[in-house]
């Protein structure tokens, strides 16, 4: 089984090494390996659980809490400025 | 080669993605304030909204209903199970790295629009999502950093696809203007573009004339916030890509920017391949599962659609499809409109004479109620009124006194009718307008 | 008996009759802490002076005669929980500075009902393991034999209760979180159904899997304590609508005729110490005047692969938030363990492996669940051993990438089906570590469970054992 272990990195927005990788890699391999038993259990007719006890249509009506503090919301950012979030300028735009 | 031939060997493909923000009070998933235009920075915010460990989602039954009622209104299949998905990508302003949408399992589909000239555009899904944060870009010092602000983090959006039915860019305009007209209707969005209360953004290809297959590639245009603008870039877009196929150079699957000031779009730097959302039903939120009965209900809840309420005021009060689609296109307009019908019934005036006044009043403006209006026009009119049995036999008698005239509109000469409005206005003092003359000898002159 | 020795219900007795003060008695487990700490690290973070104060407040209270579930008693609570103003950590340096702005529901219903908090205990990073090893600010020992792992994720509630640390505790499982440390350290542990408890302010591990639940020195306990915790919360759209019980009061009168199912798989590959103190329970049991029944139950092995993609795939989604913006670190501070999960749950969502995974494990899922439910039908309550070992050596989990979910495996199925479970001690073994039996019954029937287990804990003395520190 061949996994594309960089690019799974990349989807989960990982910054970790070739040498971590590479161990990774062959857990995730193991682990799959033992994951496949399932495909020993015939599945074609079952429907996949949404809710285990079987709760639907949950909602709320539309009314307004008060909302935090912007001291409260900001306060546990690394950095901020006037009132706002900081990061480094993201290139796409 | 020339752009003409270029036009003739290749047809456009366009669809079009639309968000409408919902006029809730509060958010999708949380009881902060959706109001969220011109605050002070992260000052509507919770744990929800802005993605706080241990923070769970709580949807908004309102949202939902206006979801179900657009997807209704444009004629889509309400699912009888439906859910929320979380839509995993990484970027500052989508606070929990994933985004509550729906994907396998949306409230609405496959329903249809017909725009004017019977073009009939389909509807591919109608669904529900939450809007993310907003970024924005400054230099602190000499450093280039982006300034989050959640306010708008977690506002309800529906999101509207279509599929690749447009043909060209007035095709895309008009249905814009229809679809914001419907959604105003329905009361559950104001849809203001300038606000960024609706958001739209077409995906543009072009194939060989006679194909039927889908181009391999398609460009998504962003950056596009007015029904003007649309047009503009669709045309531009159009026209860029065909010249790289006139230059036998193949247009590549990109996201590319409108650029207002030059009018151009731009390549954004953008992934390639497509992006690997990893999709997966939001194990936060319980499925939903309507009953028929539940649906008949949302049905019920619609009001009257703008075209079906243009096709019963020109049924029912008997007047011009032009005067029908100005007064049905604000729904305040038209409620003012049907008030004052009422009103007048009972002083004797009829429909068309109370429609010209209240389309030539700017009633936006005005404070007058209905019934005050109809005092008005009785009162203006006890003196010079004319009723319409009259005005009628008088626009009879010109025309059976200007059988040149007619002839004249019969043989192309629509200039005709004029001689016959003057003819007419001169008799009747200014008893009437000449707008409603011209109508209904219009009218008259067709009929015959 | 020292102060911090007592039970809840033992603890609220004396400060009603005012034989002490809530003062004393905090300041008692407080000294506890400080004596037994240096050895067994069951707290992350201690509040001292926050729970003096709230002792203060609480003998006020009792002192003009006002009576609450908790009030006065001194609770720990697993730093997986959200409080206001108070470092929550989920024992992962990722939030090592993360002071949250607001409470857990959980943590907001003890409050209202008197409770003093010691503080935030230890954990494995995230929730992400077995042993509590894997807490990014060091291990946590077992009382019984520091040599020895408590357990985890909840290591350190479990600790905090067995070694009088704190009178009980609030701890969470994902599948075998409170169960299986309570098991490795002779207490009570109770998982509640999924959504009996409200999951507003724990810090998600696999959404459709967590449930937070009390681990306590006794089973009176555990009722009282979810009493407390109990209950719809519209701040959590999967919690359940359904009323709650008045647990406590129906402990008095002993269900009778319970037919108790058992499984064979339940014991395969289990030391034969805990086969043999499970059967000596079960004869308990008959004396009490029920039965036991064989039974078929779904090979728990398969058991483990559901959960393992169904958890790592929401682990890996609900860890996307850390990116160190808003709040915590970067996303380098994860520790092993945590991007392991990461990376499997990413991988088994990935386009072209979903429908292989996650949705193939959420379809084996469904076939559990109707398993258990068919069960149901024929038994009152399923009794197995609570895990295959006692407590394992210190290190044991290193490097072994499906620990906690072999550790768990008696316990997954119950936890895949939302079903409540409790673990009690039944015996201990040569080298003197507990061995501990979990009782699990249907959806919302924890009345029914805490029943039984109640029944054995007035016929056996497993709790008046303490270990030596």
């Amino acid at each position: 089984m061949e996994i594309d272990v960089e690019h799974v990195a990349k989807l989960a927005n990982l910054p970790l090494d070739e040498k971590r990788l590479e161990i990774l890699g062959k857990q995730l391999t193991e682990t799959l390996l033992y994951i496949d038993r399932l495909n020993e259990i015939p599945t074609e007719k079952v429907e996949p659980t949404s809710q285990v006890t079987g709760l639907t249509n949950i909602t709320r009506d539309d009314t307004v809490s008060a909302p935090l503090s912007q001291e409260a919301a900001v306060g546990n950012a690394p950095e901020t400025h006037n009132g706002y979030i900081v990061v480094d300028a993201i290139l796409e735009e | 080669m020339r752009n003409d031939t270029l036009t003739a060997m290749y047809q456009p493909v366009i669809g079009l993605e639309v968000h409408v923000e919902l006029s809730t009070a509060s958010k999708m998933f949380c009881r902060c304030s959706s109001d969220y235009f011109g605050q002070e920075p992260n000052t509507h915010t919770c744990p929800v909204c802005l993605g706080l460990p241990g923070a769970l989602p709580v949807p908004i039954a309102k949202a939902i209903e206006g979801c179900i009622l657009i997807g209704l209104a444009l004629n889509c299949e309400i699912a009888l199970f439906s859910q929320f998905d979380r839509k995993h990508y990484f970027y500052p302003d989508l606070p929990k790295g994933y985004q509550i949408s729906q994907y396998q399992h949306p409230f609405a589909q496959r329903g249809s629009i017909v725009l004017s000239d019977d073009k009939k555009i389909r509807i591919r899904r109608v669904h529900m999502e939450e809007d993310t944060g907003k970024l924005l870009h400054q230099d602190l010092g000499s450093r280039a950093v982006s300034l989050i602000d959640f306010n708008r983090s977690g506002v309800p959006l529906v999101e509207i696809v279509t599929e690749p039915d447009f043909e060209n860019e007035h095709q895309v305009k008009e249905y814009l203007q229809k679809l914001q007209q419907i959604i105003r209707s329905l009361n559950v969005a104001t849809a203001n573009p300038d606000k960024g209360e609706m958001r739209f953004e077409p995906n543009i290809s072009l194939r060989r004339a006679g194909e039927t297959n889908l181009p391999y590639y398609k460009v998504e245009v962003k950056n596009i916030n007015s029904f003007s603008i649309v047009e503009r870039a669709i045309n531009y877009e159009l026209k860029r890509q065909s010249s790289l196929l006139g230059r036998g150079e193949a247009p590549v699957q990109e996201t590319r920017g409108w650029d207002e000031k030059r009018h151009i779009t731009i390549g954004q730097r953008s992934k390639e391949e497509a992006m690997d959302y990893r999709y997966f039903p939001e194990p936060d939120i319980p499925p939903f599962r309507w009953q028929p009965g539940e649906i008949d209900e949302f049905r019920r809840a619609l009001p009257e659609l703008p075209d079906a309420k243009k096709a019963r005021f020109m049924q029912g009060y008997h007047i011009t499809e032009y005067d029908a689609e100005r007064l049905t296109r604000e729904r305040r307009l038209a409620d003012f409109f049907e008030e004052a019908a009422k009103v007048g019934q009972e002083h004797g005036l009829d429909p068309k004479t109370i429609a010209n006044v209240v389309m030539n009043k700017k009633i936006d403006n005005d404070t007058t109620v209905p019934a005050e209006l109809i005092k008005n026009i009785v009162a203006s009119r006890s003196i010079d009124a004319i009723d319409e049995t009259e005005l009628q036999s008088i626009i009879q008698e010109v025309i059976a006194s200007n059988p040149k005239a007619v002839e004249d509109y019969k043989k192309g000469k629509t200039n005709a009718v004029m001689f016959l409005v003057g003819a007419s206005m001169r008799k009747l003092k200014g008893r009437a307008t000449a707008e409603h003359v011209k109508g209904l000898i219009a009218a008259y002159l067709d009929a015959l | 008996m020292e102060l911090y020795e007592l039970t809840v219900a033992e603890a609220s007795k004396g400060l009603q009759e005012k034989r002490f003060s809530s003062s004393e008695l905090t300041s008692a487990c407080l000294e506890r802490i400080r004596a037994v700490e240096p050895e067994l690290h069951a707290f992350v973070t201690l509040t001292e002076e926050q729970a003096l104060e709230q002792a203060r407040k609480a003998d006020f209270l009792l002192g003009s005669g006002e009576v609450r579930d908790l009030l006065g008693i001194p609770i720990s609570i697993k730093d997986n929980f959200c409080t206001n103003g108070v470092r929550t950590t989920a024992s992962s340096n990722v939030l090592k500075n993360f002071v949250p702005p607001y409470d857990a529901t959980a943590v907001r219903l003890i409050t209202e009902a008197g409770a003093v908090s010691l503080g935030k205990t230890n954990m494995d990073a995230f929730a992400h393991g077995s042993s509590t090893e894997t807490s990014d600010f060091g291990a946590s020992r077992n009382p019984w034999n520091i040599e020895r792992l408590p357990g985890g994720s909840s290591g350190g509630a479990a600790v905090s209760v067995a070694a009088d640390e704190a009178i009980a505790a609030v701890g969470s499982e994902t599948a075998g979180s409170i169960r299986q440390p309570a098991g490795w350290c002779g207490v009570v542990g109770l998982k509640p159904t999924y959504g009996r408890v409200s999951r507003h302010g724990l810090i998600a591990m696999a959404s459709s899997l967590d449930s937070p639940g009390p681990i306590t020195k006794s089973v009176e306990d555990a009722a009282l304590m979810l009493e407390v915790l109990a209950g719809h919360d519209p701040l959590d759209a999967t919690s359940s609508p359904l009323p709650t019980k008045p647990y406590r009061e129906l402990l008095k009168e002993k269900r009778e005729n319970v037919t108790i199912g058992i499984s064979d798989d339940y014991f395969e590959g289990v030391d034969p110490e805990i086969v043999t103190a499970v059967q000596t329970a079960l004869l308990e049991f008959e004396r009490l005047g029920h039965r036991v029944k064989r039974i078929k139950l779904f090979d728990p092995h398969y058991a483990v692969a559901v959960y393992t993609i169904i958890q790592r795939s929401e682990v890996s989604s609900n860890l996307a938030r850390y990116d160190g913006i808003r709040y915590g670190c970067g996303r380098d501070a994860f520790g092993e363990e945590a991007q392991r999960r990461i990376m499997l749950g990413t991988y088994s969502l990935s386009a072209g492996y979903y429908d292989a995974y996650y949705a193939k494990a959420q379809k084996v899922r469904t076939l559990i669940v109707e398993d258990f439910a068919r069960a149901f039908e024929e038994v009152d309550v399923v009794i197995g051993p609570t895990s295959p070992s006692t407590a394992l050596p210190a290190g044991s989990s290193k490097n072994h990438p499906l620990f906690g979910e072999v550790s768990d495996a008696l316990l997954e199925p119950s936890s895949i089906a939302g079903l409540p479970g409790i673990s009690v001690c039944c015996s201990f073994s040569k080298e003197l570590l507990p061995i501990s039996m979990q009782v699990i019954g249907p959806h919302f029937m924890e009345d029914l469970i805490l029943n039984v287990a109640h029944q054995y804990e007035q016929v056996t003395d497993w709790r008046s054992r303490k270990p030596d520190l």
